[in-house]
C-alpha cells in the first residue's frame, strides 16, 4: 500500500516525460495517492503494532541494509498531508508556458520523495528519499521561478546539500553508536536498542547536535533559515506549496522520529540551545516578517517563523507538547500551502505582489479575499482551525516542562515570548490582508476575474481539512499517541 | 576455472592482433579495429566471471594475487577500456583532423590499439603484489599514455599536454623507483607480503624506511592526481584527446589507488609507521579536497572542470585510504572508484557527443541541451547528480561509505572538510545542469549520436541509478558471496 504512494508519482512522472499528457497524468496520480492515503488512515489498526503496512526488500542483507517501508500514526498523518498538498498543488498549477512535461515531472518527484521519506522505516532510505527532491527543486526554481530566481535556486540547493550531508554524518554516527553486532538502520530495532540503553552515551550528545543542525538547516531553524524566504518567493506556486507545506516537515518529522526517541538524554542536554534558537525563529524572524514589503516574501518568512512553535513543542519533550508539534506540522503544512496558492493566484492577476501597489482586491475577487482571510486566521492560530488546537497544546506542554534550576526560568520565559509571537503573526497577517484586499482599489484592477469555480476546489479542500482538524483534533491525536509516547520521556522518568 | 593470469595474456594477444590488423589490412576504414577491440575485451570481461580466485594453487603467488579485489579491478580496467574505445570511435573526427598521413584514416588504427595495451597493464597492476611487478606494469600503462596524450600531433594543446605529462610522469616514476630501492635497502625484499612480515617482526631502521615510503607515496600521488602533485592535471586533461582524458582520469587513477591500497595495507598496520603515515595521508586528502573543489568552481570549460573534479574525488578516496584498518576502508575505496568510473565515463561520452556538434567543450556549449536532446541531457543530469553525491545514485553510496569509515576512525577534520567541499561540489556540477535546463539553446538541432554511443550512454546511466539503489553486485564482487564470509553477518 505504501509502495503505491511512492511509486505512483514516479510512474506518472516517467510517463509524462515519455509523452503522456502531463497534467492529467499528474492529477490522476495525485488523486490516486490521496485516496490511498485516506484508505491507509482508515485501515490503520490503532490497537495493533506501531508500524503497519510493512513491506521490505533486502538490499544488502549482510550489512542489514533494507528497503523497508511502514507507517505509524505520525507517518500516516504526514503521508496524508503530502497527498493533500500534492493534489492541491497539481490542481492549482496554471498553464505552463514551456517544458510542461518536465514541470509536472519535477512536482511529482518532489511528492514521491516526500512520500518515500515519510513511509521509510529504514534510516538510509528515509534520508535518500528526501534528497530525491533536491534536483527537482533546483530545476523548478531555476526554470520556472520568478524574480531573483537564479540566486534563490543556488542558495537553496547548496544550503540543503550542506544540511543533508551534516545530517548524513549524524545518521552514520547514530548507526555506529550501537554495539557492532546490533548495528542497523531499522528504526524499530533502534528504538528497542534505545529502550534497552544500548546506545553508547558518550557519543550521543555529539550525534544529537549533528542531527539537530542537519535537520535544523532543512527546517530553516534560526540562524540557518536564510535560504527559505527567498526560495519560496521565487519558486513557482506549486513548488512553494510543496516545499513549504511538505518537504520542510521532513526535518521536524526526523527530529520526532529519530532524534528524540533514540537520544532522549542528549535531547535534554541540548534543550537550552534549541530554546534560544527557536526564540530567534519566533521573535527575530517574526519582526523581520512584519517589515516585509512583498506578500510572497512575507509568507516565506512567516513559514520560517512558525517553525519556532513546532520546535517549542519538540523541545518540551512531553506528551502535550509533542502532540501539539505533530499536529501543528500537519496544520501549518495545510495553511501555508493555502496561503501560497492564493498568493500565486493574486500574483498571476496583478503581476505584482508588492504591498504598496495592491489594495482593495476583495471587491473584484470576493472568494480569494475570503479564502485568504480564513487561511490567514488559521495561520495566526485563531480558534476553530487546527493551528489553534495544536498551538494551545504546544504552549501548555512547553509551560509544563519547566525544570527547576534551569536558567532564566527556561521554558516559562520561552513560552511567554512565544505567546507574543502570536501577536506578531497577527500583526503581519492582518496588515497583509489590509494591504492586499482592503482599502482603495486601483482602477486598472476593477475588472479582475475571481477564482474559477474549478480552481476553488483545492483551496476549499485545504481549508476544510484545517477546520475539520480544528474542531475534531482528537481524531488525529488518537493516531499520534503511540509515536508521541515513544518520543516523550519526561513522563516515563517521573 | 582458468587462472587469472590468462586474462592478461589474452588481452595482450588481442592488442598485438589489433596492431597487425591495422598494419596488414588493405581497408581504408579503421573502425573495425576498434570494433574488434570492443568485442575482444567484452569476451575477456565475460571470462573474468569464470576465473579462479584461488591463491594457493598459483605458482606465481609470490608476486601475483588473484583475490576478489584483483579480479574486480581487472573488470574495472576492461570496462573502462571498452568505453574508451566507444568514445574513440565517437571522437575519431577530431583525431583525424590533427593527424594526417597518406590515407584519410591514417593513424586511427593505433589510436584504437594502444588502449588495449594500457588495459593489459592496468589488469596486471591489479594483481601485482611485488614492487618490481608493480613498477613494470605501471610503466606499461604510463608509456602507452605518453603516446596517447600527445596523439593529435598537429594540435598544440595535445603536444603541450604530452610534454608536460612526459616530464612530470618521468619525475614521479623516478621518485617511485628511488623509494623502492630504499625500502629494499632496509628490508632486502621487494615482495609486499615479505616486507610486511619483516616490518612487524624484526627491528628495522625507521628513518630510511619512512623515507622510502614517503618517496613511494609521492610517486603514487602523481598517478592518483592528488594535491600537491596535481600541477600537471588541468593542462594535460584539457589538451589530451577526450577519450584519453577519460582513460587517464579513470584508469590511471584507479591503478594508482589499487597500488596505494596494497602498499598502505602493508605499511599502515605497523604501529610506528601508522601514526606518521596517517597524518600525511590526512594532509594529502585535505589538500586535494580543498584545492580540487575550490579550483573547480570558477571553471568554464567542462574538460578542465572534470580535471579539478578528478583531483577532488582523489581527495574523497584518500579519506578512505587514510582509514585503512577499518573493516570497510578497502570496500569504500573500490566502490567509490567503481562509481567514479561510471559517472566520469558517462560525462565524457556526453561531452564528446555534444562537442562533436557544438565544436567545443565549454559549459556554454551545453546550453539548452534539455530542449535539444532530452535523453542526452538526462544522462548528463544523472552523471552530475552522481558526481555531486545525490542519494539513489552510485556516487552517493560511495560518499556514504567514505564518510562511514571516516566516522568509524574518528577523522573529524576530514569529515568537516568533506561536508563543506561536497556543498562546493554541488555548485560546480549544477553549473552544467543549469546550462542544460535553465539556458536557452543557441540552435534547436538535436545532438546526434551513433547507436553504439547511445547504447553505452544508456547503459552507464542505468548502472548509476541501479547500483545507487542496489549496490549489492559491486559489494559481492569485492567481498565474495555472503555465505563465504560468515563474519560479515556478525557486523
Amino acid at each position: 500500500m505504501l509502495n503505491i504512494l511512492i511509486l505512483c508519482p514516479i510512474v506518472a512522472a516517467i510517463l509524462a516525460l515519455l509523452g503522456a499528457p502531463a497534467r492529467p497524468a499528474a492529477l490522476l496520480a495525485s488523486l490516486i495517492n490521496l485516496v490511498v492515503a485516506l484508505l491507509a488512515l482508515f485501515q490503520y489498526d490503532k490497537t495493533g503494532p506501531a508500524f503497519q503496512f510493512v513491506s521490505e526488500f533486502g538490499i544488502l542483507p549482510e550489512w542489514r541494509l533494507t528497503y523497508l517501508v511502514g507507517a505509524d500514526g505520525l507517518s500516516l498523518l504526514m503521508l496524508l498531508l503530502t497527498a493533500i498538498v500534492t493534489f492541491a498543488a497539481v490542481w492549482v498549477t496554471p498553464a505552463v508556458a514551456r517544458l510542461e512535461k518536465q514541470f509536472y515531472a519535477c512536482l511529482l518527484f518532489i511528492s514521491a520523495g516526500a512520500m518515500g521519506a515519510f513511509a521509510s522505516v529504514d534510516l538510509f532510505f528515509f534520508y535518500a528519499f528526501h534528497e530525491l527532491a533536491l534536483i527537482p527543486t533546483f530545476l523548478l526554481i531555476g526554470i520556472w521561478g520568478s524574480g531573483d530566481r537564479q540566486s534563490a535556486a543556488w542558495k537553496i540547493t547548496i544550503y540543503l546539500a550542506l544540511g543533508s550531508f551534516i545530517l548524513l554524518l549524524g545518521l552514520i554516527g547514530l548507526y555506529q553508536s550501537v554495539p557492532v553486532a546490533a548495528r542497523t538502520f531499522d528504526i524499530r530495532a533502534l528504538q528497542e536498542l534505545a529502550a534497552a540503553g544500548k546506545i553508547h552515551p558518550a557519543s550521543a550528545n555529539g550525534v544529537y547536535l549533528l542531527l539537530l543542525i542537519g535537520f535544523g538547516i532543512l527546517i530553516s531553524l534560526f540562524p540557518f533559515h536564510t535560504w527559505a524566504p527567498k526560495a519560496y518567493a521565487s519558486a513557482p506556486t506549486p513548488a512553494a506549496m510543496l516545499h513549504a507545506g511538505v518537504l520542510k516537515k521532513f526535518g521536524l518529522y526526523g527530529l520526532l522520529r529519530v532524534a528524540l526517541p533514540l537520544l532522549p538524554d542528549a535531547a535534554r542536554h541540548w534543550t537550552h540551545l534549541l530554546i534560544i534558537l527557536l526564540i530567534g525563529n519566533i521573535i527575530y524572524i517574526g519582526l523581520v516578517t512584519i517589515s516585509q514589503k512583498r506578500l510572497d516574501m512575507m509568507l516565506g518568512y512567516s513559514s520560517v517563523m512558525h517553525m519556532g512553535y513546532i520546535f517549542l513543542g519538540i523541545a518540551s519533550l512531553n506528551t502535550l507538547g509533542l502532540n501539539g508539534a505533530a499536529l501543528l506540522m500537519f496544520a501549518h503544512g495545510l495553511s501555508i500551502a493555502a496561503l501560497f496558492a492564493i498568493a500565486g493566484q493574486v500574483g498571476r492577476r496583478t503581476e505584482t505582489l508588492a504591498f504598496e501597489d495592491l489594495g482593495g482586491l476583495a471587491k473584484p475577487m470576493p472568494f480569494l479575499g475570503f479564502a485568504f482571510g480564513l487561511a490567514a486566521f488559521a495561520s495566526i492560530g485563531l480558534p476553530g482551525f487546527a493551528n489553534f488546537a495544536s498551538e494551545i497544546l504546544v504552549f501548555f506542554g512547553a509551560f509544563q516542562s519547566h525544570v527547576a534550576g534551569s536558567p532564566f526560568f527556561g521554558f516559562r520565559l520561552a513560552t511567554v515570548l512565544a505567546l507574543w509571537g502570536v501577536v506578531i503573526s497577527a500583526v503581519y497577517m492582518l496588515r497583509a490582508y489590509k494591504a492586499v484586499f482592503m482599502g482603495e482599489l486601483p482602477g486598472r484592477w476593477s475588472a479582475l476575474p475571481d477564482l474559477k469555480f474549478s480552481l476553488r476546489l483545492p483551496i476549499v479542500l485545504l481549508l476544510a481539512t484545517l477546520l475539520f482538524a480544528g474542531f475534531c483534533p482528537r481524531v488525529f491525536l488518537a493516531f499520534l499517541a503511540p509515536s508521541v509516547k515513544a518520543a516523550s520521556f519526561r513522563e516515563t522518568l517521573s | 576455472m582458468m587462472p587469472a593470469i590468462y586474462l592478461e595474456a589474452i588481452v595482450l594477444t588481442l592488442g598485438v592482433l589489433l596492431v597487425l590488423m591495422e598494419a596488414f589490412s588493405n581497408s581504408e576504414e579503421k573502425t573495425p579495429v576498434a570494433w574488434l577491440g570492443i568485442v575482444g575485451l567484452t569476451f575477456v570481461f565475460i571470462l573474468t566471471f569464470f576465473t579462479a580466485n584461488d591463491l594457493s594453487a598459483s605458482p606465481y603467488s609470490a608476486f601475483y594475487h588473484a583475490d576478489f579485489r584483483a579480479i574486480f579491478f581487472k573488470r574495472f580496467a576492461l570496462l573502462t577500456t571498452i568505453v574508451v574505445l566507444v568514445l574513440s570511435i565517437e571522437y575519431r573526427g577530431v583525431v583525424q583532423k590533427y593527424v594526417f598521413g597518406s590515407r584519410p584514416q591514417a593513424g586511427l588504427g593505433e589510436f584504437y590499439a594502444l588502449p588495449v595495451f594500457t588495459c593489459a597493464g592496468l589488469m596486471w597492476m591489479a594483481s601485482a603484489v611485488d614492487f618490481i611487478m608493480i613498477f613494470v606494469s605501471l610503466e606499461l600503462v604510463t608509456i602507452s599514455f605518453y603516446i596517447l596524450v600527445a596523439y593529435m600531433r598537429r594540435n598544440a594543446g595535445s603536444l603541450e599536454a604530452g610534454v608536460k605529462y612526459l616530464i612530470l610522469s618521468a619525475l614521479s616514476t623516478g621518485f617511485f623507483v628511488y623509494g623502492i630501492t630504499w625500502i629494499y635497502g632496509v628490508t632486502g625484499q621487494t615482495s609486499l607480503e615479505k616486507i610486511g612480515a619483516i616490518l612487524l617482526g624484526l627491528k628495522v631502521s625507521h628513518g630510511p624506511l619512512l623515507f622510502g615510503f614517503m618517496l613511494v607515496l609521492t610517486g603514487l600521488g602523481f598517478k592518483i592526481a592528488c594535491a600537491p602533485f596535481q600541477i600537471w592535471v588541468p593542462d594535460v586533461y584539457q589538451g589530451a584527446p577526450t577519450p584519453v582524458t577519460a582513460f587517464l582520469s579513470v584508469g590511471s587513477k584507479a591503478a594508482g589507488f589499487i597500488v596505494l591500497m596494497r602498499v598502505a595495507e602493508v605499511f599502515l598496520p605497523v604501529p610506528w609507521i601508522n601514526h606518521k603515515a596517517v597524518t600525511i595521508l590526512v594532509a594529502l586528502a585535505a589538500l586535494s579536497l580543498l584545492y580540487g573543489n575550490l579550483a573547480a568552481m570558477p571553471q568554464h570549460n567542462l574538460k578542465r572542470l572534470m580535471a579539478y573534479s578528478s583531483i577532488a574525488h582523489a581527495g574523497y578516496i584518500l579519506i578512505a585510504v587514510a582509514c585503512i584498518g577499518s573493516r570497510y576502508a578497502n570496500i569504500a575505496v573500490s566502490f567509490y572508484l567503481a562509481g567514479y568510473l561510471l559517472m566520469t565515463l558517462l560525462t565524457f561520452l556526453v561531452m564528446a557527443a555534444v562537442a562533436n556538434q557544438a565544436g567545443g567543450d565549454d559549459i556554454v556549449h551545453f546550453n539548452g541541451l534539455g530542449k535539444r536532446s532530452p535523453y542526452l541531457a538526462f544522462a548528463m543530469l544523472a552523471a552530475m547528480a552522481s558526481l555531486a553525491g545525490i542519494p539513489l545514485t552510485v556516487g552517493f553510496f560511495g560518499k556514504f561509505l567514505i564518510f562511514y569509515v571516516a566516522y568509524e576512525k574518528g577523522q573529524f577534520l576530514l569529515m568537516g572538510i568533506g561536508v563543506l567541499t561536497v556543498a562546493a561540489g554541488f555548485y560546480y556540477y549544477f553549473k552544467v545542469v543549469r546550462a542544460m535546463y535553465w539556458k536557452e539553446p543557441a540552435d534547436d538541432t538535436p545532438v546526434r549520436t551513433s547507436p553504439l554511443t547511445g547504447a553505452t550512454i544508456a547503459a552507464l546511466a542505468f548502472c548509476i541509478f541501479f547500483l545507487g539503489v542496489y549496490p549489492a553486485p559491486v559489494i559481492r564482487a569485492l567481498e565474495g558471496p555472503p555465505s563465504d564470509n560468515p563474519r560479515l553477518l556478525a557486523r
